[in-house]
């Protein structure tokens, strides 16, 4: 057990070192999220929307003269308290329940305040009750923080485990240590915490930094927040680890890791919602690691989810991270295809 | 052949690569205290059978014992191995990297007195990618020392270096072979074989087809010296009438009496006009040896497929 320390704590600190010494992708990593993070609160410095939006509780087949307004979004939702969240976010102009006659407005948005008037022109308003929310408005800025921090943390974990395993073994580093009584098990683990620690600590001062510039949005415990990163950077790692288990070609492994990102870009949540889109490419978005941990993160800073609201995410990234890792540790090979 | 202080032995030792059958059912033994050379061209299965012996590639069939006991990763701690090229982890400086490979093993040598050993202290914090080629190998070689091994296997350690820094290298593995180690080292440069080794395997397309001290084979083969004419000078006389050719434009002759051969020429009219006469190495051997083998084994070949 003390020689397993030693051995781990040994080629641990040596990666670190190796990292951190190597300024070129160590700027990058921190530079890149920060002025994707600045190019998007620019682009997004309106309030984002061009259109009206209400929310319609306990839809009723009749057709009412204000769900007739054009250029008004209505959509409808089956909780309350759900949309009830969305208009103290801003993301709703208006909630109306036609069956119990009430209607919400977060007092601190000028659009609500158009959209009560345009309402109460097409009901009676005698027969309306009112009510209002209050709330700071969500920004895209907010909204797409988790997606790009938990973008950067997937390069970070799938490129920098999977194309430093391949490059190891290509240039026989693993060769040379294959040749000493470190045992495979030592060598994973210690690449698995090393970049573990590389990644949290590289996410963790983005957000600092970040937050102090923009302020961002957070309802949830920051300790939650760190908790889904962890779980989120582990499952990502642990499927680096998986993709570059025996492949001694760079070229091959980085046609991998590409086919793993890029579904993962695109339909993961990380630039748009997928509430809207087709069930099937929910089912796919499904089964990728990074969906559950931007999800995960955004629901801590948005929704104020805690444990218990996260508990569905936790169970799949640590399903996925068993999984990989089982299959990573017994097909990897010090030599590599064919040896 | 094989002495009861042998501490490592191969026994019938096999390895093929599909059709290739880069290693042929070789043996040999290695005594306590001895460098021990594995010696041929490129591609004639030396790295091969090293690195089968380091456990590093598993034979297809044969055996191979340390201390009379079966290879397996508790030997790997007595054994050093410094490759023929390795990549070392980058934006390490010669210090970590020494620090880092120490932590590896139970009981490692005193790091100190290794950098002493390869001279490394001047260097010390110099990151590893920045060395020449020369203090890479004694990098490479204290890394092989740094577990204090018994057994140290060096795979041609001195490949691409310039004469002056080969030389260093040659006293330095004199020096630990003072300190009652065994190497073990493949090389295709004969005269590194000659300076160092005190018994070698002369390796072929996989086959051993010389094995014994460098003095030993030498004697074994050639008698007196090797006199080199230009063929210009034989005019009519064929060339296996008076010894083998090298190369296309000189013939080699055994001189076992020097004066002898010299009047025998002169009297068949052969001029001496570019005659050199020298004592045969191991270069000459491996020719000799390489040119025979090579015609029997295409004879056999021939053989089986009548």
């Amino acid at each position: 057990m003390r020689q397993f320390y030693r051995r781990f704590s040994a080629i641990l600190k040596a990666r670190n070192l190796e990292f951190f010494r190597d300024r070129s992708s160590l700027g990058w990593s921190i530079v890149f999220p920060v002025l994707l993070l600045a190019g998007f609160a620019l682009v997004f410095s309106g309030d984002g929307k061009s259109q009206y939006k209400v929310g319609v509780v306990n839809k009723t087949s009749e057709v009412s003269e204000f769900s007739q307004t054009k250029f008004v979004e209505f959509v409808s939702y089956k909780s309350e308290q759900n949309a009830l969240d969305k208009l103290r976010q801003h993301r709703l102009d208006l909630l109306v329940n036609y069956q119990s006659k009430t209607y919400w407005l977060n007092e601190s948005s000028p659009n609500g305040y158009f959209m009560e008037q345009i309402l109460l022109s097409k009901v009676n308003a005698n027969d309306w009750k009112k009510d209002s929310v209050d709330g700071r408005q969500i920004r895209y800025v907010d909204w797409v923080l988790p997606g790009i921090l938990g973008m950067n943390m997937m390069f970070s974990c799938l490129f920098g485990v999977g194309y430093v395993i391949v490059r190891y073994r290509k240039n026989m580093v693993l060769k040379r240590l294959n040749a000493t009584p470190v045992t495979a098990f030592e060598f994973l683990t210690a690449q698995i915490v090393s970049r573990l620690f590389i990644v949290m600590f590289l996410s963790s001062a983005v957000f600092i930094g970040c937050n102090w510039m923009f302020d961002f949005y957070m309802l949830g415990s920051y300790f939650d927040l760190f908790l889904i990163g962890v779980l989120g950077a582990f499952s990502l790692i642990s499927l680096g680890l998986l993709i570059a288990s025996r492949s001694r070609s760079e070229e091959l492994t980085g046609g991998l890791l590409n086919m793993a990102t890029w579904p993962m870009m695109i339909l993961s949540g990380v630039w748009f919602s997928l509430e809207g889109s087709p069930e099937f490419i929910r089912q796919v978005a499904y089964f990728l690691p990074l969906t559950h941990l931007v999800e995960g993160a955004r629901a801590v800073m948005t929704e104020g989810a805690g444990l218990m609201e996260l508990s569905h995410h936790i169970a799949v990234l640590v399903t996925m991270t068993l999984v990989f890792l089982g299959l990573g540790t017994v097909l990897f090979r010090w030599e590599g295809d064919g040896r | 052949m094989f002495s009861m202080s042998a501490i490592v032995e191969v026994q019938n030792l096999t390895k093929q690569y599909g059709d290739l059958t880069a290693v042929n059912g070789i043996s040999f033994g290695v005594n306590r205290g001895i460098c021990f050379g594995l010696l041929g061209p490129n591609g004639a299965g030396k790295t091969t059978t090293i690195e089968m012996m380091e456990g590093l590639i598993q034979p297809t069939s044969g055996e191979i014992a340390f201390f009379g006991r079966a290879l397996d990763k508790e030997a790997l701690k007595q054994i050093g191995i410094q490759f023929q090229s390795t990549a070392l982890q980058d934006y390490l400086t010669v210090n970590e990297t020494l620090e880092l490979f120490s932590s590896f093993y139970p009981e490692p040598a005193d790091k100190d007195e290794v950098m002493s050993l390869c001279d490394l202290h001047e260097i010390a914090d110099r990151r590893h990618q920045k060395l020449s080629g020369g203090q890479k190998q004694r990098l490479l070689l204290a890394l092989a020392l740094i577990n204090d091994p018994q057994i140290l296997f060096l795979d041609e350690p001195t490949t691409g270096l310039d004469p002056h820094a080969r030389r260093n290298f040659w006293d330095l593995i004199s020096d630990i072979k003072k300190r009652g180690k065994t190497i073990i080292l493949t090389t295709h440069y004969m005269d590194e074989a000659e300076y160092l080794c005190d018994e070698i395997v002369i390796m072929d397309q996989g086959n051993i087809i010389a094995q014994d001290t460098p003095q030993k084979l030498l004697t074994d083969h050639f008698s007196g010296a090797i006199m080199r004419l230009p063929i210009a000078n034989l005019g009519d006389i064929a060339i296996s009438d008076i010894g083998r050719p090298f190369g296309e434009h000189h013939v080699d002759i055994d001189a076992a009496d020097v004066e002898q051969v010299i009047s025998d020429l002169l009297s068949r009219g052969i001029k001496l006009e570019g005659l050199q006469v020298k004592s045969a190495n191991l270069d000459d051997l491996f020719i000799k040896l390489t040119g025979h083998q090579l015609q029997e084994t295409s004879e056999t070949e021939a053989g089986e497929c009548i």
